[in-house]
């Protein structure tokens, strides 16, 4: 009987293998793990802003039946340092829970460990606590001058980074600062547009919040901790210092996430102290985060103010760009908060060829929730100010939209194109993807229809923008982790095989994408192939998923350790088919895997069986010369550079004239990111990125009031989009290959927030154009485009 | 437990007995005491519905009801839509269309769907749309979402 042909599985459009179990609800998150005498944790957090703690009572939550423990900050700190951060920025001491003052409203100032989570969550609310309160810094821009208060003592004006240059003529090793080209630029430029812009705060709302078990084991002397995690390596690794435990004595397991958008990158004080405290009862712990506590003390993302300047002729072509960022990094520092600014100034250039770019970055201190990674990670900021920008000037110069980008546009030839930021971008085709863009959207008709509409008295607009973001991170000088992935390929006995990446997926599909590759490499059915992720017991070693990293960097080595494997594997069929291989002029490596057979296309007599060779490998009877028994290996890689992927976005907007809500039409999305391993899987990549980048230029935004109170702490307040708030989103792509990595690709996670949100806003200034409105700062709330509407 | 009170309930075909505080949400009784994890917790005021069940025959938010409220009726949940042999249109649709991608919002998500189909077996999209506007997913951008239930519509 002849083998089936099996097709080519990379680049299909093929369903995910870990829908079954989610579909059934048969997945295990955090929750629903049960270890027998497990206890519960809960926080009792500080319900102001700022102020000193003068006593914390604990007395009624002790006394409760059922309560094991209750633990304030200061206790705590006897067996918990303060926390690690990843950046090496200075810091101030950071607790896992707070010791003597309380700097965020959320941040925790008691723990208490019961019986069961209902109980504990009564105790915490029994503790009292007396504070003296203090004002609190909440305008970034007061804040930085010191006002109405400093924050932590040792960081004068809440200055936690100040004032960092970069850019032309900035040398960062000779710390100079020259301004000639910068100041050449604007004085021979025949426009000059100045703009203030916020890109505001956001909470990242992954559906499933935060959560962890940890199980201190005595007899073993070992922990395992379960965390609703991106990263467990990192996760061990920091658990382990905390703890005073080596890393071999710690296992992280991240069990099925669900979502994690940044968020959860960060090893937050709740881990810590469940680490902590099963270590001291020796009983397993677990904390379960409400959402009204994850919009506390879970990360927040953005909040970077922007002051810009755009020198250009009237033709057009731009001459310097200068911006001023001053980033509202909250009260403290978590491990990549003062890192994610830095991403917004590294991607300053966007697409375009500038003779002049000069940034300067502030990050200041305020009692809000610490900001870091949030789908785009500072990225999605620099788009959002160079592409209004670009709009903004384009507006001026009565130009296309399309024609202002294309003008500026870094051409094809110049790649490798090292920016005046300091990134050096790998490969780019910008006019395919504008072009692809304009014939998509259909352009032209688009702006009849627009004009069509306005003169039926509808306030219609179209927004356009570009972008480029910083993917495929990279290498290990770019990151304080290390940049690279791991990944481990087995033949098994039976010809099954089973990889591990350290690549640790919550959505993306790696399961699916990562057996598309080896089953091609190997040429065996993707469903013998197992992918075995998020467990640091089982994965021998990894850096984790973030910066739309798993395909680039996860993808490559796990190509690599099957490579691998696939030498060794072809040297024992060679073995087995003994001298008629020589006979026939072939060597092991003319040998041929597909169809489950290991081949000579020349002498199909000499065929073994994929599970032949596999089984051999393991009982080699005769041993050839040289070999070990087994079909194992592994690999760690990293790139050289990042990635660069890229696109544009268009969209159509309509403005209710008398309610002023913004309605947003239509969405069209050209997203590059090199090579695709599944299309189906891109697709939904992406329109999960358009949300969140919509979400935050319509409805989107965590609010404080001036004392420091999180206005928007639920569900109830903070506006998440819902399936009526999109039109159907229409994608297409070019294709233009990283030279980075040998698989080309370069990423896709973030994409989606990167275009969405300044071609929504340019959209809105559109439809309100005709009111002399410049700029609106989003989200595009009703009430303030009604006002705009209304000359209010 | 503070004034534990007996409830039963038919949960996925099979009749329930349990001992409950007045105050236990019906989320937890299922997760916690019988062992039904597949339905999720995605907030705490109502508005995500991950936690939705179908009780009676109407979609629920199962963190917004106590255990003690649901005595007497009969309850279906993610793990009881499928036959032992298929599963269920929407499970199907969900996969085939790329409806989930962490998966945590999905199975509300089915729950709501199935409701939405029982009472409007063939909906536009803007009424797909309408019917899970009570279940936030942050990863899909529902358009997955909405072939996943045109699917489940046009099979039947």
């Amino acid at each position: 009987m002849p083998t089936p042909v099996l097709p080519k599985l990379i680049g299909e459009r093929i369903k995910r293998r870990e829908d079954p179990r989610l579909i059934q609800g048969r997945a295990t998150y955090v929750d629903d793990i049960k270890i027998v005498g497990m206890l519960h944790l809960a926080f009792k957090r500080s319900d102001i802003a700022h102020g000193r703690i003068l006593s914390i009572d604990t007395s009624a939550a002790e006394a409760m039946e059922g309560v094991e423990l209750v633990m304030t900050g200061a206790q705590l700190a006897k067996i918990l340092g303060p926390m690690p951060i990843g950046t090496p920025f200075p810091s101030p001491d950071h607790f896992a829970i707070a010791t003597d003052t309380v700097r965020y409203q959320g941040e925790p100032v008691a723990v208490v460990v019961a019986s069961d989570r209902y109980l504990a969550r009564d105790a915490a609310d029994a503790i009292v606590i007396e504070y003296d309160p203090l004002p609190a810094a909440i305008d970034v821009e007061k804040s930085m001058t010191g006002q109405p208060v400093v924050i932590h003592p040792d960081f004068p004006n809440n200055l936690a980074v100040a004032y960092v240059p970069g850019g032309t003529g900035v040398d960062a090793v000779a710390g100079t600062v020259d301004n000639t080209a910068i100041d050449a630029a604007f004085a021979k430029a025949e426009v000059v547009i100045s703009q203030r812009m916020m890109n505001h705060r956001l909470a990242p709302n992954a559906m499933e919040a935060r959560g962890v078990v940890a199980h201190y084991e005595p007899g073993k002397d070992q922990m395992t901790i379960w965390s609703s995690t991106q990263n467990p390596h990192i996760l061990r690794s920091f658990i382990a210092a905390m703890t005073g435990m080596g890393q071999s004595q710690v296992r992280a397991v991240a069990p099925e996430v669900g979502g994690g958008f940044g968020c959860k990158i960060n090893i937050y004080g709740e881990e810590y102290a469940a680490a902590a405290l099963t270590k001291k009862l020796g009983v397993p712990l677990k904390w379960i985060e409400d959402r009204s506590e994850a919009f506390q003390a879970t990360v927040h993302g953005r909040d970077i103010l922007c002051y810009v300047d755009v020198a250009a002729m009237r033709d057009g072509k731009i001459l310097g760009l200068r911006l001023k960022l001053i980033a509202d990094i909250g009260a403290y520092n978590m491990i990549l908060t003062a890192a994610i600014p830095t991403l917004t100034m590294l991607m300053l250039n966007g697409t375009y060829d500038i003779p002049a770019v000069r940034a300067e970055l502030t990050e200041v201190f305020t009692n809000k929730m610490a900001t870091d990674a949030y789908r785009g990670a500072g990225r999605p900021e620099a788009a959002y100010f160079v592409e209004r920008a670009m709009d903004m000037l384009a507006r001026e110069l009565n130009m296309d939209p399309a024609d202002v980008r294309r003008r500026n546009f870094i051409r094809n030839d110049q790649f490798p194109y090292a920016t005046q930021m300091g990134a050096i971008y790998d490969s780019g085709d910008y006019g395919a993807a504008l072009d692809l863009a304009l014939k998509v959207a259909k352009w032209d008709e688009l702006k009849k229809e627009r004009d069509a509409a306005r003169a039926e008295g509808r306030l219609v607009g179209l927004g356009l923008a570009f972008y480029v973001e910083v993917c495929g991170l990279g290498p290990s000088s770019a990151l304080p982790t290390g940049g690279w992935e791991h990944a481990g390929v087995t033949i098994e006995r039976d010809g099954r095989i089973t990889a591990t990446t350290g690549s640790s997926p919550h959505g993306q599909g790696n399961e699916t994408t990562f057996s598309q590759m080896l089953a091609d490499q190997f040429g065996v059915p993707m469903e013998h192939v197992t992918i075995l992720h998020g467990d640091t017991g089982i994965v021998k070693q990894g850096i984790g998923t973030f910066g739309s990293r798993s395909q680039a960097v996860g993808g490559t080595v796990l190509m690599l350790a099957g490579g691998k494997v696939r030498t060794k594997m072809a040297k024992f069929a060679a073995a087995l088919m003994g001298p008629g291989l020589e006979d026939v002029g072939a060597t092991e490596a003319d040998l041929v895997f597909a169809n489950g057979v290991i081949s000579v296309p020349t002498a199909p007599g000499l065929s073994k069986t994929f599970e032949e060779v596999a089984g051999y490998a393991y009982v080699p009877v005769p041993l050839p010369a040289g070999m070990e028994p087994g079909l194992s290996d592994e690999a760690f890689w990293e790139p050289e550079n990042n990635t660069y992927p890229f696109g544009c976005h268009i969209s159509m907007l309509e403005i209710d004239r008398e309610t002023g809500e913004p309605k947003l039409l239509k969405l069209v999305a050209i997203d590059d990111c090199g090579t695709i391993i599944n299309p189906l899987i891109v697709e939904g990549q992406i329109h999960g990125g358009l949300a969140q980048g919509i979400g935050q230029a319509m409805i989107e935004e965590v609010v404080y009031d001036e004392d420091g109170q999180l206005i928007t702490g639920s569900f109830m307040d903070y506006a998440i989009p819902r399936a009526t708030d999109f039109p159907w989103f229409e994608l297409d792509n070019t294709v233009t290959p990283t030279p980075v990595n040998p698989l080309g690709a370069k990423g896709v996670g973030e994409a989606g927030t990167l275009g969405s949100t300044p071609c929504i806003v340019n959209a809105a200034v559109d439809a309100l154009s005709s009111f002399g409105v410049k700029h609106i700062d989003m989200m595009l709330r009703p009430e303030k485009l009604w006002k705009i509407i209304n000359g209010q | 437990m503070a004034n534990p009170v007996p409830v039963n309930l038919t949960v996925n075909g099979k009749a329930r007995k349990a001992t409950v505080e007045p105050r236990l949400l019906l989320v937890h009784l299922l997760r916690e005491q019988l062992g039904l994890t597949g339905t999720h917790i995605g907030c705490d005021t109502s508005q995500c519905g991950a936690c939705t069940v179908i009780i009676d025959g109407q979609s629920a938010k199962s963190c917004t009801i106590f255990a003690v409220q649901a005595d007497g009726s009969e309850i279906l949940t993610i793990e009881g839509v499928a036959n032992e042999t298929e599963l269920h249109p929407l499970q199907e649709g969900f996969w085939e269309e790329h409806g989930l991608q962490c998966g945590y919002c999905t199975p509300g998500m089915i729950m709501s769907a199935i409701n939405l189909l029982k009472e409007n077996p063939h909906p536009t999209q803007q009424e797909i749309r309408e019917g899970i506007s009570g279940n936030f997913c942050r990863c899909t951008g529902y358009q997955h979402i909405v072939s996943a239930i045109e699917y489940a519509a046009k099979k039947g």
